[in-house]
């Protein structure tokens, strides 16, 4: 046990995911050392993200104004929505440079077992921006595991009355990896989603 | 023991650390085991989708100070697979699992019975020959009934006469006209009928039965289940039942 202050700060980093209290305490004793400016702007970062970040009113992802930057662009196309989990996946899409449509971040995906329904994401939402009918295609890009996959069949089910193109991001073969040492499932959807050779 | 193989189904996972995850798998030899899966969460983790809810299994595992660690998997059958496509079926289903995560306690603890009873109610699940919710009520009584809960159906669960009134879920089921406690259920005669077609496991008439006495069965059979678990199954709340044909 330390000081009072050193050891409030090793319990308050030792509630962050991912960090064990060796960790915790080689952080405190890092941010002891460093210099009062560095630990300052990190205190001021961490006031700052809790003030002004907040949720985008039409898509979920993190924004710090009313609006996220995706959804306040306009040159994005507004037919196209892919729909994602949490905000980081909208990160991994963007970095693909493959999409220019906009998102709906649901906020998790459907896990009876956890108590999550569909009541308890945003596809109320994402049913109000439907609602419209400016939207042609929805692309669901849940995770490829069982809940993300539970949900993309419940979004799907509930969207087929709408007339809208609904598509879902194919599951297969990991880019640089050996075609021995996929598993089955995988294996299967990518004989599934397989694509013609137009050459 | 350092190593050791068995088969199971996967009930439930939960994540850990960067990549990782936590597996619960009811196995055929060894009873609940919780075990680590290491680097599962990566796209190029050679296991990941082995182990998924609702696959069943053959691992093997490597014994470890508090958890064990999996080492080697592959795929009996992937229940899952058909599960998802069908979301009455995947909310049944995962009712199953928390059912059975539930009514088996102890981990290492062999538990054949309710492990073979699970991989029974998914294949059933899964091939959809039977309503979902009839397939996940018969699981919930039958698993009570290995537990050593089945209700009383046929004769009062307090004097054992045969004239069968009220269901008393305090009184381990259906009780007659003199035993009935104050507060008791008073179901159809054909709802009785119903759960015990269920519990012993007489699809046709199972299947014959009609809409309103199935859902005042599956009320019935929701409630003496989480009686008797001391605890209510999330699931339940989200399971969705099939349209009437």
């Amino acid at each position: 046990m330390y000081e009072g202050v050193v050891q409030n700060l090793i319990d308050e980093l030792g509630m962050l995911p991912g960090v064990g209290p060796k960790s915790a305490q080689r952080i405190a004793f890092h941010l002891l050392a460093a210099e009062p400016a560095d630990v300052k702007r990190l205190a001021h970062a961490l006031l700052e993200v809790k003030e002004k970040v907040r949720f985008c009113r039409v898509c979920g992802n993190v924004a710090a104004e009313e609006e996220c930057r995706i959804c306040r662009d306009a040159r994005r196309d507004p037919h196209v929505i892919c729909v994602v989990e949490e905000s980081k996946d909208v990160v991994a899409i963007e970095k693909t440079r493959e999409f220019r449509g906009r998102y709906h971040v649901l906020g998790g995906a459907i896990s009876p077992i956890d108590g999550v329904g569909p009541d308890d994401l945003r596809i109320r939402e994402l049913m109000t921006r439907l609602a419209d009918g400016r939207v042609t295609e929805l692309i669901i890009a849940t995770d490829p595991n069982l809940e993300g996959e539970a949900t993309a069949t419940y979004l799907a089910r509930l969207v087929k009355p709408m007339g809208l193109k609904v598509t879902r991001l194919a599951s297969g073969l990991p880019v640089g990896g050996d075609l021995e040492y996929a598993d089955e499932v995988t294996l299967g959807r990518a004989f599934e989603g397989r694509r013609l050779l137009d050459v | 023991m350092s190593l050791y193989r068995d088969e199971g189904v996967v009930l439930r996972t939960h994540k850990l650390g960067e990549a990782d995850r936590i597996i619960t798998v009811l196995t055929k030899r060894t009873g609940k085991i919780r075990g680590v899966a290491k680097g599962v969460r990566r796209t190029m983790s050679r296991f990941g989708a082995r182990l998924e809810p609702f696959t069943h299994i053959d691992l093997q595992l490597h014994t470890g100070r508090t958890l064990d660690v999996v080492t080697q998997v592959e795929t009996i059958r992937p229940y899952g697979e058909a599960l998802i496509a069908d979301y009455p079926r995947y909310t049944a289903g995962s009712a199953m699992l928390e059912t059975a995560d539930r009514l088996i306690m102890g981990e290492k603890e062999p538990a054949l019975r309710q492990f073979l009873l699970l991989v029974g109610g998914l294949r059933a699940l899964s091939a959809g020959e039977h309503e979902a919710r009839l397939v996940l009520d018969a699981y919930f009584l039958r698993s009570l009934a290995v537990a050593g809960y089945a209700p009383a159906l046929v004769e009062c669960a307090r004097c054992e006469g045969p004239a069968v009134r009220a269901f008393a879920i305090v009184a381990g089921g259906a009780v007659c006209g003199n035993c009935r406690p104050a507060g008791a259920a008073v179901p159809a005669g054909e709802t009785l009928a119903l759960m015990n077609a269920l519990l012993k496991g007489d699809w046709p008439a199972a299947d014959a039965s009609e809409a309103r006495h199935r859902a005042e069965c599956s009320g019935l059979v929701a409630a003496y289940l989480q009686w008797h678990l001391e605890h209510g199954i999330r699931s339940l709340r989200h399971v969705e039942r099939e349209p009437a044909t």
